[in-house]
């Protein structure tokens, strides 16, 4: 078929809105990583782009050679791992029994969850929930007040009750009871949305910074990555302020200011567990996610 | 499924006596979702019952039989700060911001990838889009710090266009705050968002497109007569939940962008009741502050859903 010249101008037009968007999307990333790289103190007077102008490794070593970083790497870790592994086993055993039919408790055990969707207590009812509960300033408090999301009990629900109920049947047939059926028939079915489903949970948990401020600042055993960048990242907030000649806010800190190449270490630091495991669940979760997506 | 249809006409036909049957028969299910069932009451609904925290002068560690009860004294004491009304004010300035631009900008993007013919350049430039969603806030908190920062790329770029003469800070200018969040809300978000839109393009019948060529309908014909009407349910849901969640933007990006000198359009309704509630101890005050929150947002999602469903026979709960 011929093409018309507007055609050819629309892909043209098109194509470079594309790569503009891949730049701006790549270039901040790369730029924090050659400034990760560069002398700190040469990073100070400005101007580099995405090639580290003095090539270093003292900023990682630096990092890497603080024991509270390791510390909050070791927390990190640790909670994304059992977070993660609680998590999934939990929503799957949920979705599980709700995509039995013939669950007497069925329709109230679904309902239950799903209001927790559209109604939430809020931050102070649950803050003074977890303070009554002693889990402030417990390694717990990461792992079992944010252990379900009933959206996703959804998605794996869906997907399950996609599944063929016949092979549960035959398996029922054999003498299985139904903790087999869920364990050796249905999960190994349900690799795909399992994997997409431990990967969200996986980066919410890595990612998470919020619930060690307001539930572990007074623990400095349960620091995490995430929260130590968050420190780093409200001084240099304030050290902005500071440079305007605000006297109020620049005499009060004493606190010892990351240079800029340090901070931008530890951010990548931070962001590199997410880089490695991305590629390998990627062709699953827009997989998983249109599944999802179309079902509910 | 069959058996199991007639195994629950059966167990209606006989209940109570029966009632025991099921629970034995069922009783790797109950065990496998009764701790749930204890956990989400617990963890879900006991907040909810924390509600009537805004409705008392709350004073921790004393049980609740003696709190005082001062019925609305709380919320009119919220209506009368101004600090509330600020905190409102941002809320819903950001959240209109991230709908102008979060809510269309993900559409645009999908129709044009769609138009992308070339499978490598648009799996690539999807894998490369959908990437800054897993990264968390704090990591783009911090990008956008250096990216704007005096001698920081942003400020290179304007100066070498002309279009400043000397650098600035960006962000402590509290007139480009709601910008500024807005800005890394979509670079963040943009390509994730979009891949809903996308599902449903593709779902949407080959044979249209092909019956739209035989008629000579051009490629903007085909987008505006088949595309936008495919996709058109999915918008409005999405319209719709964006709607019911426009006070819930959430308050990491104005925590962690935010300091002092840009408070004043940096403080949300969120970060309002932390400062008061947690920070300052007043719970009564944050939980009413909460509970307003909760409350429009539910009102919001019910108007979205009404109309839509009025217009369009679309709805979402």
């Amino acid at each position: 078929m011929k093409r018309s010249f507007g055609d050819i101008a629309f892909d043209v037009v098109n194509y470079t809105i594309m790569i503009v968007i891949a730049i701006v999307t790549l270039y901040p990333f790369l730029h924090v990583l050659a400034i990760s790289f560069n002398d700190s103190i040469d990073t100070i007077r400005g101007g580099i782009t995405i090639i580290p102008r003095t090539f270093t490794l003292e900023n990682y070593k630096k990092i890497l050679s603080d024991p509270i970083i390791g510390w909050a790497t070791f927390v990190s870790a640790m909670r994304t791992l059992i977070g993660t592994a609680a998590g999934i086993l939990s929503t799957a055993m949920v979705a599980y029994v709700l995509s039995r039919e013939d669950f007497f408790a069925r329709r109230f055990v679904s309902g239950l969850f799903v209001v927790t969707m559209y109604v939430s207590g809020g931050m102070i009812p649950s803050y003074m929930l977890i303070r009554n509960l002693n889990l402030l300033n417990t390694f717990w408090v990461y792992i079992i007040p944010g252990l379900i999301s009933a959206f996703n009990v959804i998605i794996l629900r869906s997907y399950i009750e996609g599944l063929p109920y016949e092979l549960q049947e035959s398996a029922k047939i054999d003498g299985a009871n139904d903790f087999i059926i869920f364990a050796r028939i249905v999960m190994p079915l349900c690799i795909p949305v399992i994997a997409t489903l431990s990967l969200f949970i996986a980066v919410g948990h890595w990612n998470s910074w919020f619930d060690t401020y307001l539930y572990c600042s007074y623990n400095k055993k349960l620091t995490t990555l995430q929260y130590e960048l968050q420190k780093i990242l409200v001084n240099a907030q304030l050290q902005l302020t500071s440079t305007q000649d605000i006297h109020s806010y620049g005499k009060g800190m004493k606190k010892t200011i990351s240079p800029e190449s340090i901070r931008m270490a530890m951010t990548v630091v931070a962001t590199v567990p997410i880089l490695l495991v991305y590629p390998f669940v990627q062709k699953y979760f827009v997989q998983g996610l249109v599944i999802g997506a179309v079902k509910s | 499924m069959i058996p199991i249809k007639q195994k629950e006409i059966s167990t209606k036909e006989s209940k109570g006596k029966d009632i025991r049957k099921i629970l034995s028969q069922q009783k790797y299910l109950i065990a496998m979702s009764l701790p749930f069932v204890i956990w989400v009451i617990i963890f879900a609904y006991v907040p909810l019952w924390g509600w009537t925290m805004a409705f008392q002068d709350y004073k921790p560690g004393i049980p609740f039989s003696e709190q005082e009860w001062v019925g609305f004294k709380h919320f009119l004491k919220l209506f009368n700060d101004p600090m509330f009304f600020l905190a409102l004010r941002n809320t819903l300035a950001m959240s209109l911001l991230g709908l102008v631009f979060g809510f269309t900008l993900p559409i645009i993007l999908a129709l044009l990838l769609n138009e992308i013919k070339n499978l490598t350049f648009k799996k690539t430039v999807q894998t490369i889009s959908y990437l800054p969603h897993f990264v968390s806030w704090v990591v783009v908190a911090s990008i956008v710090t250096q990216m704007l920062s005096i001698n920081g790329p942003v400020n290179n770029i304007l100066m070498s266009l002309n279009l400043i003469d000397k650098p600035k800070q960006f962000l402590i200018q509290p007139n480009l705050f709601w910008w500024i969040v807005t800005a890394a809300d979509v670079w963040k978000e943009l390509g994730w968002n979009s891949i809903i839109f996308l599902a449903a393009i593709s779902s949407i019948n080959p044979e249209l497109y092909e019956a739209a060529t035989v008629d000579g309908a051009g490629r903007f014909a085909k987008m505006r007569y088949i595309t936008l009407p495919g996709i058109m349910p999915t918008v409005i849901v999405i319209l719709i939940m964006n709607i019911g969640n426009l006070i819930n933007i959430g308050f990491e990006k104005q925590l962690l962008l935010g300091n002092p000198l840009v408070k004043e359009y940096a403080d949300v309704l969120d970060i309002y009741i932390l400062n008061y509630g947690i920070g300052s101890g007043r719970y009564s005050l944050g939980t009413a502050a909460g509970m307003f929150k909760s409350l429009v947002s539910l009102i919001l999602l019910t108007i979205a859903n009404t109309i839509s469903k009025k217009t369009t026979d679309i709805k979402v709960i």
